[in-house]
């Protein structure tokens, strides 16, 4: 069996596995197995796809698989991986690991949870890999419908209308990119004869550009709607608070991910010209989601909600990096993802162990909680530095080369978009120092709190496989920062062709 | 002889039935459900023995290797709805009743079949009413029920209404064309301004049957008050074997004004679905509930009807197929929870993980089957019928319908909410299901888990429909 594939094998022995378990510590101890092998994997496909690389592998796609499966319409189980999908398989497994023992604690049906947990994971893998856009689907919506059970059974607050407002937002944009992939697929070959749904051959056909223009938006907006493009982002604050803990994590560190991966790999990707005709209507969209986004958790008073806001304005940065057409900036989308994905989780996680605490998550409830619990203090201000871009850590990084980036475009309407873009730093700025300002610092003020406990051992270990993978990337930013942009050449040769890049 | 061998077969098995019923004592009618089961399955397994094909009767009456195919879709179907009913049936009302219900199940099964392999109006209309006569019966079979007995009523009224509009369209038909055979019809069709009204009774008509929007309203009524099992059977192989037969007709008969079709059914298709789908989200009887959503799948059928090709024919058949075994995993659960407990509203439903784990397990995935999401079959058989359409280049027309899958998905989840999110005071307690329901319920599921992946079923139909459009 190839690599790829265990990466989808795997999990699905793991969901097996814990079916068969007999009590709580068997189905966490299987699912951290299970998870645990899984980043051993990723960590072996990333040195393995490196050696390929320096060995002067020069192919577009690496350990590729290709097995017919609906001969009549052409759908192949087509797998392969380049830069940027090793790094987003990296980001995966470390989020979800990191997931499983952030979770250590969940009582209430426990084996559910696990299975759909990894139910998820399995469909973000699998999205990953794809090449084919019909097994792509297939793992998208795979990994969207999990999360209506998982938020619904687990999940606190308004939980049951979070989950179903969640689900059929995401389900929504999935039926958009439906029609847009059904498209793909029926103009794949304009000169007639055997139609494609593989993205490499769709990639080197020219599609008339009326058509481009018909489907460039149904995929982009569909996919942007899972990578909270405004004003389709309304999921996100109350899916993301209502969601447990390892829920939120995977759902703003990985999910919201896919959008991204999907709007620049299907919809830029596939359709270049119309993404140079259309794409000033979606970078006014994701300007705003930028800007909007930060100043939204700056009014907020809940942890969650405010991490919620604050990954709807790095999740837009994304977008808004993916649409300046040019390799430095696509180059900090990547980055941005990845340093996002695992800062976001690492938010997410710290919240609910400081959630499962004080039992409360309103920041004007709770004050200097440094003292009490050292450990996820310290790892919050990190957690936090990293967001509002200091060096050193991952964030600076990405966010220095998207803005970079954005800013080789002369024209006015880029450059204000960009001097707009990077203004949301400084508010970044403003709601993360002002929560680790009222939270941590301080005095303490309920007595309660003062007999709090610091982080136990598997949250000690979920935090640590974080916070090392926040500031590998921001220490030595070069070897990803290489690895994506091997995988941008052919994306960045083909927009060149496409239309004009300043 | 052998060319009609699905309906000998079910002729001769209803004979033995009703031999072995006359033989049975008056207090042990019950014996009678093993042989009639295993009857039955031994007639679907023979239908899968390859044999020969062709006309009969000069053209009345005629198979091919699809048409087989879709009377062993139905034989299976059948199979399914007999083995779930096995816990309904042992009920003190019925139990008097046992070999009749069979007995009747199956003679509209043969008249199904009759009218798949018609090749003429008239075998057509027979078989027809065949099908639909004893299904009014079986509607009123809890007689002692006021509601049954309505639905019995309200079917053979609404049937009698749409055989009459449908024999009116014939008539045209002939009086125009002089012929009742439809290779001649089809030749000699010129789309006169009587012909296209003649086609437009009978598609009033098929539209009866198949319960499409605006015709659809009996269906909720007659759902509702017909015993659970015989809703199942109604909205399941009824209205696949209508399907078909409106697919081949449409295909091969009206292949000439397919361009007005068409439009027809385009818009047809839209009303269906979203009206199929704005009343399922209020109900709270199951039986209407299902029966709503029923009239949803409906519409979308229409989609794969419209793609007008050997895929159209293909994504049909291949949906029905899929339909088949999730609505029959839906029925099932719903009606092993009516007979153990004579709940029927979704309320009632609230904490049954809880309590019921596997049964909850099965209907989640029979609704998401209906609801289309992936991995399992309901997924590739809405993808394909999908696709089917956007062959045709109607892409707004695939954007409304996947919106549909989500406003469906939304009640679907209602259901699945009740179940597993809702806490209750009293749920429903623990029960034991019998052997035949979880039997109904593994087959539903094992068709459920296997269709979608195993690419080899969709390749078979779509060999086989090569041709027929």
């Amino acid at each position: 069996m190839d690599i790829l594939t265990l990466f989808i094998v795997i999990p699905v022995i793991t969901m097996i596995g814990i079916v068969f378990c007999k009590d709580h510590k068997q189905v966490k101890w299987a699912a951290a197995i299970g998870m645990g092998i899984q980043l051993l994997m990723a960590a072996y496909l990333i040195i393995h796809f490196l050696m390929e690389r320096n060995a002067g592998n020069t192919a577009e796609m690496l350990f590729v698989k290709d097995v017919v499966w609906f001969p009549s319409l052409n759908i192949h189980y087509l797998v392969g991986v380049d830069g940027i999908s090793v790094a987003m398989i990296g980001l995966t497994s470390i989020v979800i690991f990191a997931g499983v023992f952030a979770s250590w604690e969940v009582e209430e049906l426990t084996k559910e949870f696990f299975i759909s947990l990894i139910l998820l994971s399995s469909g973000v893998f699998g999205f990953f890999i794809s090449l084919d856009l019909f097994t792509l689907f297939l793992f998208y919506e795979l990994a969207v419908i999990p999360m209506y059970l998982l938020i619904g059974i687990w999940g606190s607050g308004p939980r049951e209308y979070s989950a179903m407002k969640l689900t059929l937002m995401l389900m929504g944009g999935s039926a958009l990119i439906m029609v847009g992939l059904l498209g793909l697929y029926f103009h794949s070959n304009p000169s007639g004869g055997q139609l494609t749904w593989s993205i490499l051959d769709i990639s080197k056909v020219h599609i008339p550009v009326d058509v481009q223009k018909f489907f460039f938006p149904f995929l982009f907006v569909g996919f942007g709607v899972l990578g909270a493009l405004f004003p389709f982002h309304t999921w996100s604050p109350d899916g993301h608070a209502s969601a447990p803990t390892a829920v939120s994590m995977l759902h703003a560190g990985v999910l919201m991910k896919l959008g991204g991966y999907g709007c620049f790999r299907v919809a830029v990707f596939l359709l270049p010209e119309a993404a140079h005709e259309l794409g000033w209507i979606f970078i006014i969209l994701t300007t705003i989601s930028v800007i909007y986004g930060a100043f939204g958790a700056v009014w907020q008073k809940d942890l969650k909600y405010i991490n919620a806001y604050s990954s709807v304005s790095h999740c837009g940065m994304v977008l808004f990096a993916i649409l300046m057409f040019n390799k430095t900036a696509m180059d900090g989308a990547i980055l941005q993802m990845i340093s996002h994905g695992i800062m976001t989780a690492l938010f997410f996680a710290l919240i609910g162990m400081i959630y499962g605490r004080t039992h409360t998550r309103y920041i004007n409830e709770m004050g200097g909680l440094m003292k009490v619990m050292p450990f996820l203090g310290v790892a919050y201000v990190i957690g936090g530095l990293a967001s509002l871009g200091l060096p050193g850590f991952s964030g600076f990084v990405a966010e220095m080369t998207i803005f970079v980036g954005a800013f080789q475009n002369v024209d006015t309407f880029h450059r204000v978009a960009t001097i707009i873009g990077v203004s949301s730093i400084v508010v970044t700025a403003v709601y993360i120092l002002r929560v680790i300002g009222i939270l941590l610092l301080g005095k303490i003020k309920n007595e309660h709190y003062e007999h709090l406990t610091d982080a136990k051992w598997h949250e000690r270990l979920s935090t640590g496989v974080l916070i090392f993978g926040i500031t590998a990337i921001g220490l030595a930013p070069l070897w990803l920062s290489e690895m994506i942009s091997g995988g941008l050449g052919p994306i960045i040769q083909r927009l060149l062709l496409a239309g004009p890049v300043h | 002889m052998l060319i009609m061998r699905h309906e000998l077969l079910l002729i001769a098995i209803t004979v033995i039935l009703l031999l072995i019923e006359i033989f049975l004592p008056h207090d042990k009618k019950h014996k009678i459900i093993l042989p009639a089961i295993l009857l039955m399955a031994l007639v679907t397994a023979a239908g899968f023995i390859p044999g020969p094909t062709g006309v009969l009767f000069g053209g009345m009456y005629g198979t091919s290797a699809l048409i087989l195919l879709m009377k062993n879709i139905l034989n299976i179907g059948v199979l399914i709805v007999f083995i779930q009913s096995v816990s309904w049936l042992k009920l003190d009302d019925q139990k008097e009743k046992i070999s009749e219900f069979f007995i009747l199940l199956l003679s509209t099964l043969i008249g199904m079949d009759y009218m798949i392999s018609s090749g003429d109006f008239l075998m057509f209309y027979l078989g027809l009413e065949l099908a639909t006569i004893p299904i009014a019966t079986l509607a009123a079979f809890e007689r002692y029920k006021e509601k049954s007995a309505e639905a019995g009523v309200k079917l053979i009224f609404m049937s009698a209404l749409s055989s009459g509009i449908l024999l009116y369209g014939l008539s045209m038909i002939y009086g125009t064309t002089g012929t009742v055979y439809f290779p001649e019809v089809a030749a000699t069709f010129q789309s006169t301004p009587l012909q296209i009204l003649a086609f437009i009774f009978f598609f009033a008509g098929m539209a009866f049957k198949i319960s499409l929007v605006p015709f659809h309203l009996w269906a909720a009524d007659v759902y509702e008050g017909a015993p659970i099992n015989v809703t199942s059977y109604l909205s399941v192989i009824s209205k696949g074997a209508a399907v078909f037969i409106f697919t081949i007709i449409l295909y091969t008969v009206f292949a000439k004004i397919a361009l007005m079709w068409r439009d027809v059914i385009y818009v047809i298709a839209i009303l269906t679905m979203t009206m199929g789908n704005l009343f399922a989200m209020r109900q709270r009887n199951i039986k209407r509930f299902l029966a709503f959503s029923s009239i949803a799948q409906a519409g979308f059928i229409l989609l794969g009807i419209i793609g007008q090709s050997q895929l159209g024919m293909t994504t049909v058949i291949y949906f029905v197929l899929i339909y088949i075994f999730s609505n029959l995993g839906a029925f099932g659960v719903a009606t092993i929870i009516s007979n153990k407990t004579g709940k029927e509203s979704i309320d009632d439903y609230d904490g049954f993980y809880r309590t019921n784990p596997m049964l909850s397990l099965t209907m989640m995935l029979a609704l998401f089957s209906l609801a289309g999401i992936p991995p399992i079959a309901g997924f590739f058989g809405k993808f394909f019928l999908f696709a089917a359409a956007a062959k045709q280049g109607l892409y707004i027309l695939v954007l409304i319908a996947v919106l549909n899958t989500i406003v469906s998905l939304y009640y679907y989840l209602l259901i699945i909410k009740a179940m597993f999110l809702n806490r209750s005071d009293q749920p429903i307690g623990y029960f034991k299901s019998d052997g035949y329901t979880r039997l109904g319920l593994a087959i539903c599921i094992a068709g459920i888990l296997i269709i979608g992946f195993a690419s080899p079923v969709y390749e078979f139909i779509l060999k086989l429909s090569y041709g027929i459009y």
